[in-house]
């Protein structure tokens, strides 16, 4: 019997490679699902980029390198060109082809499809010859390359085999491709059990070269934070984040245990109402202060970002004068510089617009989405008191805060935060989104109705521009009026912060920007 | 003592409605579902389109006798989050949560009961003492800082047990079980501690009181008159008529086992009801947690029910009574 037992254990180490190196790593929420087309979210997306592929592959500082494509051309204003990479499989041995990209396409392009805003613009997928296809968009559309590392590419035939072929919101029917997955991706899938763990493998049919000695990552959610930070001091995960402000310093002091931080790619920024001609706040009144480009310069004058990134944010934020992170196509060193904190000028500028006494008005702010979201509101509170805008705060939860100042109570708001991350790491999805109304799908997020003829033309212009160099010199400018309105307040970009076992984590790995795991750019010792 | 059970079978069913009705007319304050479900740059038209398919567009009215229709029929929808039946997740999440209030309990009455009896006796002793301030850190801490302390002690300095999780589980039938293998067990020794201790002091503190009260009754003196063993005036005379309440708390205070097991279950990232009852809270995923309160009413129910059909067999007086009442 020992003799059985022993060659059992002696065959069972024999199985596993020399260094058996397993990524344990954890976040404070479980992904969503690993439907390519539904699940829009930054660690769901990031996830599904282990074992999934897009044409592009986004790298670590943001440009694109070949995956699927191996070369980009464009054909026409309306045609991007593809060359596919030969040779390659699916996990499980069907060959890639083009089919399969117009396939996925249909996929994205479907009702119930939350990705499909990435694919919007493309009418169709035309596939030239066996190693060439054609995307063909509705107009020019000069950043669909940038949207491509999001496009995942799924078998037509291991969909129609397990009868996948529709996207399905998991409301109605077991969603099998969301506990499922069979892409061309570095990772293949072994197990998801929800809420508890997702472990992947090396793929062994990957077209390309895994060197990060990783053989086995489990992916295991922790929501409370300070079990999650335990359990990294304990050595039972390898790699968390995000790390509470709280317990850096306990990591970095714990022997085999670091902090790495970086800069995160949102931004956090007020918004005024500038649309209804009587504030929300000011019943009767007849007056929308916010209207007034001065009151927005004063309000933006006295507010001491110095002081809520040392004290509220521990020093853990960039203070910006952009709506968008360095880093993103688009974004511009002038439009980032700050006006100057100068509560008299403040004073003076309510003065000069009619308001000596200052005026009431509700402030609107999360109080669990981003970083400090709720004190940052409470610092800026005695900051407006002081040149005479009363605010008062109303901080609530993430949904009912989206909602109010969202388009479901129709812009309920005076005065709110957000933040924005552009998905396509390109500013003019701000734009799109945050500061214009007329273009196509904009205004989704301009919760006070920002308005400038100038900066739609050129949002509008930038949206089919095709040289890159021209472009760019749009989207700074309407970025430098919008400025120069005091459209918004920016505020800052929050830093990231990343827990890791240094004995186990390779010192290269860096956190990445959009502060989520892509395995390919983690390295283990 | 049939037509009792079916009576209160009948009153339970009102209960879960009530405790239904109350559940989703909160849920319409919670905001909206599809915030969470579609990307923040969605269109208008994208979530109205969600929102029509998941029937949230209904009026509340309609929408709750939809779920009570649904419920009747043993359809509890799917939902938004896992999209998976919430059935299929609530069997998966049960085991998880009743091993571990079945552990807590053993540990608060195995603990609770003769520490009770032993302060009782030994009112004065230093071990009494001890007892008793320890059990008023376990009656006044918050479970949550009880559970984070125990991590710190017994995972983080000295790396005996695991910080979080369930370890690995058997399966048996439609049962993930913890108890069969090695990592499970140690798994449950902190989050069960953490659940239990309330309840370990409350039966401890609740079972002294009542053994001091007794303690002075005039039959204890007569039976230790008679000349009977400490042991049998101790256990078989003074414990047993300290029962009665002791069963009534114990019995309400598993319910209320199951209800805090969501706190201690997400210090623990333990993968039971509680835990997932806390993160549909977040996601506003209303099919879970309709589900989830309908099913922790019917607990209370039938706990209340056991206890009341306990009271017959521990106390003989109520037997009597009911064979009088028959003639």
């Amino acid at each position: 019997m020992r003799y059985v037992m022993a060659t059992a254990l002696a065959v069972a180490m024999a199985a596993l490679p020399a260094h058996a190196k397993v990524l344990r790593y954890s976040t404070n929420a479980d992904l969503l699902g690993l439907d390519p087309a539904i699940n829009n979210e930054g660690p769901t997306n990031a996830m599904k980029t282990n074992l999934y592929e897009g044409l592009l592959y986004r790298n670590f500082d943001l440009s694109l390198e070949p995956a699927l494509a191996t070369e980009w051309s464009q054909a026409s204003p309306t045609v991007w060109r593809f060359k596919l990479r030969q040779g390659v499989k699916f996990h499980d041995g069907t060959p890639f082809t083009g089919a399969d990209v117009a396939f996925s396409l249909t996929r994205y392009q479907s009702e119930q499809a939350d990705m499909r805003g990435y694919m919007a613009t493309v009418k169709e997928v035309k596939v030239v010859d066996a190693n060439t296809i054609d995307l063909v968009t509705n107009g020019p559309d000069p950043i669909l390359p940038q949207q491509l590392p999001l496009f995942f590419i799924m078998s037509k035939v291991w969909a129609e085999k397990n009868n996948t072929t529709q996207v399905v919101r998991g409301t109605s029917a077991p969603t099998f491709i969301n506990f499922n997955a069979n892409g061309t991706g570095p990772y293949k899938l072994v197990e998801r059990v929800a809420d508890n763990r997702t472990v992947v493998e090396p793929n062994p049919l990957w077209w390309g070269k895994l060197d990060n000695g990783i053989t086995r990552a489990e992916f295991r959610p922790i929501a409370n934070a300070a079990t999650r930070v335990a359990a990294l001091l304990s050595g039972e995960i390898d790699l968390m984040y995000p790390v509470p402000s709280q317990d850096k310093q306990r990591i970095n002091s714990t022997k085999g245990t670091k902090v790495l931080e970086g800069p995160e790619l949102r931004t956090i920024f007020f918004g005024f109402d500038q649309h209804r001609a009587e504030s929300l706040d000011m019943k009767g009144s007849g007056k929308n202060p916010f209207k007034d480009k001065r009151v927005r310069e004063a309000v933006y004058k006295a507010i001491d970002i110095q002081s809520i990134a040392r004290v509220v944010m521990r020093g853990e934020s960039r203070p910006t004068g952009s709506m968008v992170a360095p880093g993103i196509a688009g974004f511009s060193a002038e439009v980032d510089k700050r006006p100057a904190f100068n509560p008299d000028e403040a004073k003076k500028l309510l003065t000069e617009a009619g308001y000596p006494n200052g005026f009431q008005v509700t402030l609107d702010c999360p109080n669990d989405r981003y970083t400090n979201d709720e004190a940052i509101c409470q610092a800026v509170v005695p900051m407006l008191a002081r040149v005479g805008v009363q605010v008062k705060l109303n901080a609530q939860t993430r949904s009912l805060h989206f909602d109010k100042i969202g388009l479901k109570e129709n812009r309920n708001t005076s005065f709110y935060m957000l933040g924005w991350t552009p998905g396509t790491f390109d500013a003019h999805n701000m734009l799109v989104n945050i500061v214009t109304m007329d273009g196509p799908g904009a205004g989704q997020n301009n919760s006070g109705v920002y308005r400038n003829a100038k900066v739609e033309e050129l949002t509008l212009k930038a949206g089919t521009e095709m040289d890159p160099k021209k472009r760019l010199e749009m989207l700074a400018e309407a970025q430098m009026i919008h400025k120069n309105e005091y459209g918004h307040i920016p505020l800052h970009q929050q830093t990231l912060a990343w827990g890791v076992r240094d004995e186990v984590i390779h010192d290269s790995v860096k956190p990445r920007p959009s502060n989520d795991v892509d395995l390919r750019q983690i390295k283990m010792k | 003592m049939f037509a009792y059970i079916v009576r209160r079978a009948l009153q339970s069913v009102l209960v879960m409605a009530a405790v239904a009705f109350v559940a989703f007319a909160l849920f319409q304050y919670m905001g909206d579902p599809i915030n969470q479900m579609v990307a923040q740059d969605a269109t208008l038209e994208q979530r109205n389109a969600l929102r029509a398919l998941l029937g949230l567009d209904r009026p509340f009215y309609v929408q709750f006798l939809l779920f009570l229709k649904n419920l009747v029929t043993g359809n509890f929808g799917f939902s938004f989050r896992v999209g998976t039946p919430v059935a299929q997740i609530i069997a998966e999440r049960l085991p998880a949560t009743l091993e571990l209030v079945f552990v807590a309990a053993l540990f608060a009455l195995f603990v609770g009961v003769p520490a009770g009896v032993y302060t009782g006796l030994h009112r004065h002793g230093a071990l009494s003492r001890f007892m008793l301030t320890v059990s008023l850190i376990g009656v006044s801490l918050p479970t949550f800082l009880i559970g984070i302390l125990l991590i710190l002690i017994f995972a983080v300095m000295l790396g005996w047990l695991p910080s979080f999780g369930r370890g690995t589980t058997v399966q048996l039938g439609f049962w993930s079980t913890g108890f069969l293998t090695t990592s499970g067990l140690k798994a449950l020794i902190l989050p069960s501690i953490t659940l239990g201790l309330f309840q370990t002091t409350l039966i401890m503190r609740l079972v002294r009181a009542e053994m001091l009260e007794v303690l002075r009754a005039d039959y204890i003196k007569f039976a230790r008159a008679r000349g009977l063993t400490n042991r049998a005036v101790n256990f078989g005379h003074a414990l047993k008529n300290t029962l009665v309440p002791v069963i009534t708390i114990a019995g309400l205070q598993i319910g209320g086992l199951i209800a805090f097991a969501i706190i201690t279950e997400t210090v623990f990232q333990w993968p039971g009801m509680g835990f997932l009852f806390i993160t549909s809270i977040q996601f506003v995923d209303v099919p879970i947690m309709s589900t989830y309160l309908v099913l922790v009413a019917l607990f209370f129910v039938i706990i209340n029910l056991v206890v009341d059909l306990l009271y017959f067999a521990v106390d003989p007086r109520l037997r009597v009574d009911r064979s009088v009442s028959a003639h």
